[in-house]
């Protein structure tokens, strides 16, 4: 704080935001993509899939409880969590992709604090009437008719919250199953917790957070400043052709006006609460409805449309100088667009390839280190594992164990036959794994007296696991402990 | 929304603490209000604690607290929870024969998982815990057995111990102190030592070895056997194989021959419930060595 003059107070308030309705094309695309996105959102837990007897039938689910993540013919185990990363990588790469060619394409269409906010401001404008009525109301002191308004308004929002946060626990476990528990008051605690944060979070956010969110706590304006370049498509606002702006078109010196009819239209429609005319802010989604709403006010005036439009900073030099600005199709290619793009496919292609590439079962092969081998009273040296199975499969298998050494050779360095393998409380090397199921198994291994494998301080071993009934064969490396020395 | 102009002090008119460093003065302004109504909701926040829970320390133990909250009684209520979801498979896993534990995945599952706890609990600071033994004490990996190693000789074993003294059934034997008590000769000692080293295949002299063959027979034969792979009724070690408890160098078996030794083991039947001891018996067995 100053030590001379009293400051300016630390906390300023929000100034409310009463956004105008607005037509035009990216407003009906806005509701189009509202509609797909929140209709996947409510859809998809409902999608059945038939996986077999033993495996749930959703198509999307993600089964925290037995630790398994369906989406449709794909199920991941944790142990392949990598899957989730590549996509969380590629989600990634895709935002840079399309902030670098589109700008906040995303901010302004899909982000759901923007789709659920558009949601809440529609039903806000059903209840309360559009902006002017809105900001009537606003500044009206409390009455009954006022208090009436809210209740109803918020009630609204409320259901939607509810419905948001309902929609997303059936993500989480069987989805007709958890809706019958739920209207009976059976679901899990945990059901009931989520629901009601998801509510809370809802209302609040798309209530009366709105346009804070972007503003104050998401970071991801913040990170987008270093994805664009001045041929990223943003909004701009043709100052150079509106400017200076005016009212009276038929007012005294109206012929040295721009085309800005300061009408005010692209301020009052904004969800930010921002003006365009004050050129590229921090607080931009680029979601184009003052596109619409300064079109519809240019078609009025007889007045060619773009005075507010998308386009790449690097026009408004040409502009300036009387050129025609590039198409922006050509502006989406060059080498960073392309370069993003090639990472974000190069993943892709490999998470692809992985998937096709699984083994339908596998194992990992841990080697018991306490204590490291076992003398038996024949002298020979015996190494236990612990060896845990993995049928992803939804049938039974049975697999077989089997060992070689590192050369996957089973004449272990002369010692053909003589290294023994065998598996704790089962008489043959063969081991029945029930259906998407784990299973762990102690296997020995021992390595006769006067053996390299026993006499070796540590020597490479492979493990082989055999599908019984097919072809598949998959291989884990470990080691074997021989006597000290 | 109008705005205020805070209520800020200058210079001059605030009352200022006597603090100063480097010419940085503290103000001595109040508390804000809201933090001062904190303050007291604090205060009065503790008072109601102090009575709902436990809290005034007294000579013995303290106030209880009207809601009557414990945290022993909250794990002692944690215990009995898992006792009672326990009860069942325990009930069965008494009823059941020893052999059939294994048979019988439920009951193999919860054994081999709750003798795993009771093992490390009660069993590793002499047997490791990794059952791997140490010197004294034996390896319950490998598949020589003092005493037997199918599961009813190691539930017999674990039940009543080794030549302790609080189970009138506990496994006994014991083994003359040869030398000491003067029942051999150092050299009679010497050559049985050979013969016990010859017998297990190891570097011996073969005259000594021969000799003490004679006195091997004579003195040890009747526990050992004949051919010195011991007696399991008796707890007597097969001293012709690579496993030795106390180890089975010349200075060794020397020492074990002159002063005998006389391992112990508690009676676990006294601490541990027959669910507990049945289940450490089959998580032993299931190690490797069971037979």
């Amino acid at each position: 704080m100053s030590q001379t003059e009293p400051s300016a107070p630390l906390y300023a308030a929000r100034e409310p935001v009463f956004p105008r309705r607005v037509k035009g094309s990216f407003r009906s695309l806005k509701w189009w993509l509202m509609g797909l996105m929140l209709g996947i959102y409510y859809v998809t837990p409902w999608i059945r899939w038939d996986r077999g007897p033993t495996l749930p039938d959703q198509a999307v689910l993600l089964d925290l409880a037995n630790r398994r993540f369906f989406f449709f013919m794909i199920e991941i185990w944790p142990h392949e969590f990598y899957f989730v990363a590549g996509l969380l990588i590629m989600a990634g790469l895709g935002l840079f992709l399309f902030t670098s060619a589109l700008g906040r394409v995303w901010c302004g269409y899909a982000c759901p604090q923007t789709v659920w906010t558009d949601l809440y401001i529609l039903v806000e404008r059903w209840i309360d009437g559009d902006r002017n009525a809105r900001l009537r109301l606003w500044n009206q002191k409390w009455s009954l008719h006022k208090a009436w308004l809210r209740a109803v308004k918020w009630t609204m929002w409320l259901l939607i919250a509810v419905a948001t946060g309902g929609a997303w626990v059936f993500y989480y476990t069987d989805a007709p199953t958890l809706a019958v528990n739920l209207a009976q008051g059976t679901a899990p605690f945990a059901a009931y917790l989520w629901i009601g944060i998801l509510t809370a979070t809802t209302f609040v956010f798309g209530g009366f957070m709105r346009e804070q969110m972007c503003i104050y706590a998401c970071p991801w304006p913040r990170i987008q400043a270093a994805m664009m370049d001045e041929d990223t498509i943003t909004i701009g606002y043709r100052d150079w052709r509106g400017e200076p702006r005016g009212k009276h078109r038929k007012a005294e010196g109206a012929e040295a006006l721009g085309d800005c009819i300061d009408c005010m239209a692209c301020a009052n429609v904004c969800p930010m609460g921002i003006d365009i005319r004050d050129g590229q802010q921090l607080e931009c989604i680029t979601c184009g409805l003052c596109i619409d709403a300064c079109d519809e006010m240019m078609d009025k005036v007889g007045k060619p449309r773009g005075l507010v439009a998308y386009m790449a900073l690097k026009d408004e030099r040409l502009e300036r100088a009387g050129g025609h600005p590039t198409r922006i199709w050509k502006h989406m290619f060059r080498p960073r667009t392309l370069m993003y793009f090639t990472l974000w496919a190069g993943i892709g292609v490999a998470l692809v390839v992985a998937l096709f590439m699984r083994s339908p079962f596998d194992f990992s092969v841990s080697p018991v280190r306490n204590p490291q081998y076992v003398m038996l009273s024949d002298g020979s040296i015996r190494n236990t594992y612990e060896v845990r199975l993995r049928n992803k499969q939804p049938r039974e298998m049975t697999l077989e164990i089997s060992l070689t050494n590192h050369e996957d050779d089973h004449d272990f360095d002369g010692d053909h036959g003589a290294v023994q393998l065998a598996l704790e409380g089962r008489e043959a090397n063969v081991v029945t794994v029930a259906p998407d199921e784990t299973l762990t198994q102690r296997v020995y291994v021992t390595a006769p007296r006067g053996t390299d494998l026993a006499d070796e301080r540590r020597s490479d071993v492979r493990f082989w696991l055999r599908d019984v009934d097919g072809t598949d064969r998959v291989s884990a490396d470990s080691v074997f402990n021989g006597k000290d020395h | 929304m109008s705005k205020a102009p805070a209520k800020t002090t200058k210079p001059g008119d605030a009352e200022v603490t006597g603090h100063e460093w480097d010419g940085i003065k503290e103000f001595n302004n109040p508390l804000p209000r809201w933090w001062l109504w904190t303050f007291y909701v604090t205060i009065v926040w503790a008072i109601g604690y102090t009575i709902a829970y436990p809290a005034w320390p007294l000579l013995k133990g303290a106030t209880p607290g009207i809601l009557g909250a414990s945290t022993r009684a909250d794990v002692a209520a944690d215990i009995k929870r898992f006792a009672d979801a326990n009860a069942p498979i325990e009930a069965r896993l008494v009823a059941a024969d020893l052999t059939e534990i294994a048979g019988d995945p439920a009951l193999a599952s919860y054994a081999a998982n709750a003798g795993k706890a009771v093992f490390a609990t009660w069993c590793a600071q002499c047997h490791g815990a990794g059952a791997g033994g140490n010197v004294g004490y034996p390896n319950l990996l490998d598949n020589d057995w003092l005493w037997g190693g199918d599961i009813e000789a190691i539930h017999t074993t674990i039940t009543h111990g080794i030549r302790n003294t609080e189970s009138a059934d506990a496994r006994y034997s014991e083994m003359p102190k040869f030398g000491a008590d003067g029942l051999l000769e150092a050299p009679q000692i010497g050559e049985v030592v050979h013969y016990v080293l010859q017998l297990s295949g190891q570097a011996h002299d073969a005259a000594k070895a021969e000799a003490g063959a004679v006195v091997f027979a004579d003195n040890c034969a009747a526990c050992h056997a004949d051919d010195g792979t011991g007696n399991r009724d008796l707890g007597a070690p097969n001293l012709t194989d690579a496993i030795w408890l106390y180890g089975g160098s010349e200075a060794t078996l020397t020492e074990t021959v002159t002063n005998a030794r006389f391992g112990v083991m508690p009676n676990w039947s006294t601490r541990l419930s027959e669910a507990e001891i049945r289940s450490v018996a089959a998580y032993v067995h299931g190690l490797g060595g069971g037979e």
